[in-house]
C-alpha cells in the first residue's frame, strides 16, 4: 500500500473532504467505484440513493472508519491511505444506523462519556442533553429508552464535540418533526463554524441542504 | 486526553455495565461453583484424593469460566459503540489497557468468590497461603491480557464465540502451569520462585503484545 505525502486541505484551502476515484471492494464484492466526490467548508450535502447503494459504506469512508481498497482521497487534509486519519478523526462525528450508546449506562452518563472521552468539559455533555430535549431523561438507561431518544442523545454527541465533518446516516429516519428540525439546526450549525455536514437520506424532500448527491450502485452521481 | 485518563474512563464505563448487569457474580461464579461441586461428587468421599485434586481444579474451572467472563466483558462494546469510540480519538492502546484492567478485575472478583467453595469442598493444604495474594492476581491478569487480545482478534468474526476460547485455551497454558506448580510447590514446601517469575514473565509479554498489537487489530477487524 503506498503512502502519499501529507498535504493539508488538498488543492483548495476549502475542500474539507476529495476522493478521487476512490473505490471499496470487500472480497469480490464490489461497494464503491471509481468514486469522485469533494465537499466544501461550509456546506450542507444530501447524499441520496436506494438501499444497498453504498451509501452507508461512503459515510464510513468518509469517517476514516474505512480506508478505500482503490484510488484514494483526503478527508479533513489527512491522506486516507496514511496515518493522519488518526489524528483527524475526533474531528468527524458519524451517526449511523445503530445509537453508538451503552445500553446499561443512562444517558447522562452516555455524554458525560462522550465529553470526557473528547476531552470536553462535564458541563458541555449536560447542556448538550438540555439542547436536545432531553434533560428531564437524563437518568434513564438508554435500554429504557425510545429510539427517538436515543437519535437524540446521538445528536447531543455532535454537539459535545463540534465536528468539522458531520456525517448523519438516514438523518431524519424515525424522528418526530421537532427532532428532524433539530437535526438540521445541528447540520447547519456545523456548517456555520465552517464544517461539513452530510445528510444520508431515501428521501430528498426532507433533506435541507446546499446540495444533494446520488449514489447508485456504489457510484455517485451529481444530482442537484 | 492522556493515555491513563482514557483507559481510566473505558475500564470506569466496563466496571459500572458489569456493576448494573451483575453477569459475573450472579451467573458465571454459581456456574463454576456448581461444576466445583459436581466433581466430588464423581470422585466420592475420597478426602485426601480431592485434597490433591483441589488446586488443579480450582485453575481448570477458573480458566474454563473465565472465558465466559472474557466473552462477556468483549460484547459490552458492539461494533456501533466501537466506532464512536474510534472517532473520539480513543488510544486503542488505552482502550487495550482499559478493558483489560476491568476483565482482570472481574477474573480476580471470581477467583476470590471460588475459593471459598474449593477450600470447604476439598480441604485443600493451605500451607503458604498468603502467596496466593500474589498468584491470583498474576493470573487473572495473564488471563485478561490473553482475553482481551483474543476477543479484540476475533471482533466482527461470525464463530467468535467458538473461536475466542479455542485461541485462549491453548495459550493459557503456561498461566495454568505457573499458577498450578506454584500451588503445588507451597504444598510440597519447594521454593516458588520460577513459577511466579514464569507468572510475571507471561504477564509482561502478553501486555507488551498487546499494546503493540492493540492499532493493527482494531483497523483489520473494523
Amino acid at each position: 500500500m503506498s503512502r502519499r505525502p501529507y498535504t493539508p486541505f488538498v488543492s483548495a484551502k476549502t475542500h474539507l473532504v476529495l476522493l478521487e476515484d476512490a473505490g471499496l471492494r470487500v472480497g469480490p464484492t464490489v461497494i464503491l467505484q471509481r468514486v469522485k466526490l469533494s465537499l466544501d467548508a461550509g456546506e450542507k450535502v444530501g447524499l441520496l440513493g436506494p438501499n444497498g447503494s453504498g451509501k452507508t459504506t461512503l459515510l464510513r469512508l468518509l469517517a476514516t472508519l474505512q480506508r478505500p481498497t482503490s484510488g484514494g482521497g483526503t478527508v479533513l487534509g489527512a491522506d486516507l491511505m496514511s496515518n493522519d486519519i488518526y489524528r483527524i478523526r475526533p474531528h468527524i462525528v458519524l451517526i449511523g444506523h445503530e445509537p453508538g450508546l451503552y445500553p446499561e449506562l443512562t444517558l447522562a452518563e452516555n455524554s458525560r462519556l462522550v465529553a470526557s472521552l473528547a476531552g470536553r468539559d462535564q458541563e458541555r455533555a449536560r447542556t448538550a442533553l438540555e439542547l436536545v430535549g432531553l434533560a428531564g431523561a437524563a437518568d434513564r438507561r438508554a435500554r429504557d429508552c425510545s429510539r427517538g431518544m436515543l437519535r437524540r442523545t446521538e445528536l447531543a454527541r455532535a454537539l459535545i464535540v463540534e465536528p468539522r465533518l458531520l456525517l448523519l446516516d438516514e438523518a431524519h429516519a424515525g424522528l418526530d418533526e421537532s427532532a428532524s428540525a433539530l437535526v438540521d439546526l445541528i447540520a447547519a450549525r456545523v456548517a456555520e463554524r465552517g464544517g461539513t455536514a452530510v445528510l444520508v437520506s431515501h428521501d430528498a424532500e426532507r433533506l435541507n441542504v446546499d446540495r444533494s448527491v446520488r449514489v447508485v450502485g456504489g457510484m455517485v452521481e451529481q444530482a442537484s | 486526553m492522556t493515555f491513563w485518563r482514557q483507559a481510566k474512563e473505558i475500564a470506569r464505563k466496563d466496571l459500572v455495565v458489569e456493576a448494573r448487569t451483575s453477569e459475573v457474580v450472579l451467573m458465571t461464579a454459581p456456574f463454576g461453583a456448581a461444576a466445583l461441586i459436581l466433581i466430588p461428587l464423581a470422585i466420592g468421599t475420597d478426602a485426601p484424593l480431592l485434597s490433591r485434586l483441589g488446586a488443579g481444579m480450582y485453575w481448570i474451572v477458573v480458566l474454563l469460566f473465565g472465558v465466559l467472563v472474557i466473552l462477556r466483558k468483549s460484547a459490552v462494546d458492539g461494533p456501533a459503540q466501537t466506532d464512536v469510540i474510534r472517532l473520539l480519538g480513543v488510544d486503542p492502546a488505552a482502550r487495550f489497557a482499559g478493558a483489560t484492567a476491568t476483565t482482570a478485575f472481574l477474573l480476580l472478583l471470581f477467583e476470590i468468590i471460588l475459593a471459598p467453595v474449593v477450600i470447604a469442598l476439598y480441604n485443600p493444604d493451605l500451607r503458604g497461603w498468603p502467596w496466593l495474594l500474589l498468584i491470583l492476581p498474576l493470573t487473572a491478569a495473564g488471563l485478561a491480557l490473553l482475553g482481551t487480545i483474543a476477543a479484540g482478534v476475533t471482533t466482527g468474526l461470525g464463530t467468535r464465540i467458538s473461536l475466542t476460547p479455542l485461541l485462549i485455551i491453548p495459550l493459557s497454558l503456561p498461566l495454568l502451569l505457573g499458577a498450578t506448580q506454584a500451588l503445588e510447590g507451597l504444598r510440597l514446601g519447594r521454593g516458588i520462585l520460577p513459577w511466579l517469575v514464569l507468572l510475571a514473565a507471561v504477564d509482561l509479554a502478553l501486555a507488551v503484545a498487546g499494546v503493540l498489537a492493540a492499532r493493527p487489530i482494531e483497523e483489520a477487524t473494523a
